[in-house]
């Protein structure tokens, strides 16, 4: 079976390919990444910054239900070209990650069809390795709230 | 001490990726691996311990040689733990799908 997201991960190589087809005209593509309330609608966070240009800067920040940030990434456009492509710094607050570098290229495959080719570069090959690992880590976490919280609940009332 | 002996400890050493990369098309002997770095011939031995005890490289006597070779079944291993990266790229991407398909049309 064709997969819709692909990720390439070359052992040893401090990068990352992400391609992804989309049944959407490359026009609502790009909207979806150049349009700040597009753009919080599907990553799921705050976008409180976003100059749509060529040296305009992004910043998103994602809160959880108590209000407290848990993640705030921010960086510079470098190359925006609508419907064409985006060149961006991409740097996580307050992590050990260095910035890296994405190269976003967009692409109508027809009317109504397109594709999305993320080629990211990471300061180094540890640390590309680290972040394919964080969803991995956080949903191991996440299991292991959810069993703690079961498992609480099974425990007999405190009397 | 508890030696945790895994693959993604064995990838997390630039020498033992190189190793991986330099068995990716032959099989080869300690003797030709080693010739291939600057590093002592004990630690290139070290190195290809620590990836046959995890099972990345496989031992194959031929002869009075023995040859490493690549053990594709846990390399595999490796891409499977990049798939909740990619199952996470995949669910963002389909939530942008749903978000602009349900776009009001400009009137």
């Amino acid at each position: 079976m064709e997969r819709k997201t692909q990720v390439h991960a070359e052992a040893g190589r401090q990068e990352l390919r992400i391609t992804r087809q989309f049944n959407l005209p490359v026009e609502l593509l790009f909207r979806a990444h150049s349009e700040p309330e597009l753009v919080a609608q599907w990553m799921g966070t705050n976008v409180l910054q976003l100059e749509a240009e060529r040296h305009g800067s992004w910043q998103f920040e994602t809160s959880d239900a108590q209000g407290n940030v848990v993640f705030r990434a921010n960086g510079v456009f470098h190359e925006f070209e609508p419907n064409r492509k985006i060149t961006r710094t991409f740097e996580m607050e307050n992590s050990p990650f260095a910035v890296q570098l994405e190269f976003l290229e967009f692409e109508a495959l027809s009317a109504d069809t397109s594709r999305l080719s993320m080629h990211i570069i990471f300061k180094s090959v540890a640390l590309r390795d680290q972040l394919l690992q964080m969803p991995f880590a956080q949903g191991i976490s996440m299991a292991h709230d959810r069993l703690e919280k079961t498992a609480r609940q099974s425990l007999p009332p405190i009397s | 001490m508890n030696l945790r002996r895994d693959v993604f400890q064995a990838i997390a050493d630039p020498t033992r990726r190189a190793i991986l990369l330099l068995l990716a098309s032959q099989s080869m002997t300690a003797g030709a691996i080693a010739a291939n770095f600057d590093t002592a011939r004990p630690t290139v031995s070290k190195h290809l311990q620590i990836l046959t005890e995890c099972e990345l490289l496989q031992q194959e006597q031929q002869g009075r040689e023995i040859y490493y070779h690549l053990n594709a079944q846990k390399m595999k291993d490796i891409a499977d733990f990049i798939e909740p990266f990619r199952r996470m790229w995949d669910e963002r991407f389909d939530r942008l799908e749903s978000v602009m398909k349900n776009l009001p049309t400009p009137k």
